[in-house]
């Protein structure tokens, strides 16, 4: 077969929105490339979107917190996309108990790593790429957790916050290249993340914020919230005074 | 988390996970073993096969990957999650479809396994368990065996209709059948009384691929066993008329309980005969709406309203199909228990699993709201249904005894010595399996 014009390489592809995502691409006509660190499990989700679609898929090694090897891995997602235009889509985190982190100041280290030192690390990597290839698609899952610093998840929020900042300056830099980076804010999605947790409402599926993914990035926009009503949430949130909202439990 | 079967009788309270990765579920069940484990898959059991009050329950619905599929003999290997409408939409374009398909889609193949499930199609292809090559298992000590029929016959035919009380199936390796097309040719017939629909059946069931009788339960007097008999072949291209497919309605609430009564179901059973003409009428539909018609209205079981319903399947042998039919519809028709879309099918040979469903004769399936004497009156089905050497679906089933369930199912000691065998400490069990004695382990659950 030969590649497809396009090809997303798909960061922390064993979450339930990653997956989704993958398949929704490779339904749309892309090759995919799944990239995490548990290989036994991306080579069944790579079986089945080959199946389901038709679509070549490949499995590559990757791991947030391990950055010297992230320019392997770019090289490797570039050769793989074969002349096509590289997509990526950066759907890993780490999102512990605010509780746990309070208790251990290394989870606090190690969740900024992940969600903010290795998405990072891994666009300053790739950016050059991007900017030589001029043209594709960046998407990186932000959250609704960044848009204010919050009692109940504070460091996963800042580290959320800062990659949000990160990706402004990321998306006018690649502007200038016809690149375009997307950040999306999903509110509640029923993921491994949220199961079971108490408090959810108007819960999105996997499927719907996946589908709501590319449909942002093929139209190049610059920030989204799923499902679109979070807009309206955040910015009452946000529009709270700090004098009252320290004394909130959320 | 709240469960509740399709029938909403009862609801269950049990801690739940939903593993999404093979490691998150092996490790979910050493660590949940203690409590007792049962599986839950699409949720469309009706009774209490998947319900584990006051245990776990593993949902295994983002456990839904294709594995690996082989388009020379359409053998696939799927996660337990995998539902039918999956392998509807990835393989009948292809030209393969489920061996064995329930009335939903929305029904995973993990259930399908575990109910062993018939279709339309049963009297030439069997139930879903007879194409089942092998199963890989994960057992209650942590451990992983891959059971077939050749490997391991007794654990094999204790976990083909064994309602998920062996293990949970990480994934289940079988064989598609070769499908014609995407739509079929369905011809529908009046069929005026119980003789004449079950001449018919007995005339169509060696040569039609696909057969089901639609019947009339509140029926009386000569009309009794009244219905409509539809036989359906796959199409030929030329024939399917281009168009999108309808978009699936739901039911957004409950409907009250007055809604289905005696007089609106009458009516609904008298339209629903007289919109076949007299003369039969014939029409190409997609094969998935052929397949699962109440698909297309999602939430259906709630026009039971708020207390939900029992589904009765029973399944008759030949020899006495015609006089224990008879006497079901009447005890039925007399009870006026509003009830409709009751279905007629005749099945074709027993199933491979100790507790598989099928055997040679006539199965009849039909919805009762929950209401005063419900109840009473499903026992008196049971009863006639043993007295005429047939079997209850547990499937289906919420209320049936462990002496019931005895007197239908002859290899109930072979399928329990399989679990004293791989599972000694109980650790997989259900509300079912604690109600027909199946599992006898006290303390857990409302009811030991």
């Amino acid at each position: 077969m030969t590649a497809a014009p396009e090809t997303w390489l798909v960061l922390g592809a064993s979450s339930a929105i990653a997956r989704a995502f993958a398949r929704a691409a490779a339904q749309d006509g892309a090759d995919i490339l799944l990239a995490g660190r548990d290989r036994a499990d991306l080579d069944m989700t790579a079986a089945d979107i080959a199946i389901r679609t038709g679509r070549r898929v490949q499995v590559m090694d990757f791991d947030a917190t391990d950055l010297a090897g992230h320019a392997v891995l770019i090289e490797a997602a570039r050769e793989a996309a074969d002349g096509g235009t590289l997509n990526l889509f950066l759907a890993f985190g780490l999102m512990p108990n605010q509780s746990d982190i309070d208790r251990d100041p290394a989870l606090a280290l190690r969740a900024i790593t992940v969600n903010y030192i290795g998405a990072v690390n891994l666009l300053q990597v790739a950016a050059p790429i991007f900017e030589a290839q001029r043209r594709g698609r960046i998407v990186a899952l932000g959250s609704v957790a960044g848009d204010r610093g919050r009692l109940k998840n504070y460091v996963y929020g800042s580290a959320k916050a800062g990659l949000s900042v990160y990706l402004q300056g990321l998306r006018a830099r690649l502007y200038r290249s016809g690149v375009t980076v997307t950040t999306v804010k999903p509110g509640f999605v029923d993921t491994a993340m949220t199961f079971g947790l108490p408090g959810l409402f108007l819960v999105a599926s996997p499927e719907s914020v996946a589908r709501a993914c590319l449909k942002a990035a093929k139209a190049g926009r610059e920030e989204l919230y799923v499902p679109f009503f979070w807009w309206g949430i955040m910015t009452i949130i946000r529009n709270i005074p700090e004098r009252l909202f320290k004394r909130l439990n959320i | 988390m709240d469960l509740t079967g399709w029938g909403r009788v009862t609801v269950a309270r049990s801690r739940a996970c939903r593993p999404e990765r093979q490691q998150e579920l092996a490790a979910a069940v050493v660590e949940a073993a203690a409590d007792g484990i049962i599986a839950f898959g699409g949720g469309r059991s009706y009774g209490d096969a998947a319900l584990n009050s006051g245990g776990r329950v593993i949902l295994t619905a983002r456990l839904n990957r294709i594995l690996s599929f082989d388009a020379s003999t359409g053998e696939v290997v799927v996660e337990p999650g995998v539902t039918f409408r999956d392998l509807i939409e990835v393989f009948l374009p292809r030209g393969f479809m489920p061996p064995a398909s329930p009335g939903t889609a929305f029904a995973t193949i993990g259930g399908a396994v575990a109910a062993d499930v018939h279709g339309k199609n049963h009297d030439r292809h069997g139930s879903f368990g007879d194409h089942v090559r092998w199963i890989d298992l994960l057992l209650a000590d942590g451990t992983v065996r891959r059971v077939s029929p050749e490997a391991d016959p007794n654990l094999f035919a204790a976990t083909v209709g064994g309602m998920g009380l062996t293990g949970i199936m990480r994934a289940i390796c079988f064989r598609m059948l070769p499908a014609a097309g995407t739509h079929v040719v369905v011809r529908e017939e009046r069929m005026r009384d119980l003789d004449a629909f079950l001449a018919a059946f007995a005339r169509v069931r060696d040569t039609a691929t696909f057969l089901v009788g639609w019947i009339d339960a509140l029926a009386t007097g000569t009309d009794t066993g009244r219905g409509i008999l539809e036989t359906a072949e796959f199409a030929p291209a030329s024939d399917i008329a281009a168009g999108a497919p309808a978009r699936a309605r739901a039911v957004p609430f409950d409907l009250p309980g007055f809604v289905l009564n005696p007089w609106t179901v009458r009516a609904f059973n008298e339209f629903y005969f007289r919109r076949v003409p007299a003369g039969g009428r014939q029409r190409t539909v997609p094969f998935a709406t052929f397949l699962y018609p109440l698909d297309a209205i999602h939430h259906w079981n709630r026009i039971y309203g708020r207390r939900g319903f029992y589904q009765f399947q029973c399944v008759l042998p030949d020899a006495t199909a015609a006089a224990g039919l008879r006497h079901l519809l009447a005890e039925i028709g007399r009870a006026r228990g509003a009830s409709f879309l009751a279905v007629l099918k005749t099945l074709g040979r027993e199933g491979r699993g100790h507790l598989s469903f099928p055997m040679r004769g006539f199965t009849l399936a039909l919805d009762f709201p929950r209401r005063n004497g419900a109840e009473a009156m499903l026992r008196k089905l049971e009863r006639i249904t043993i007295e005429n050497g047939g079997r209850v679906y547990l499937a289906k089933d919420a209320l049936l005894s462990p002496e019931s369930l005895r007197a239908m199912y002859p290899k109930i000691d072979k399928f329990k010595a399989v679990l004293a065998r791989v599972d000694p400490h109980e650790t997989f069990t259900s509300d079912l399996a604690r109600r027909l004695g199946l599992k006898a382990l006290r303390g857990r659950g409302g009811h030991a």
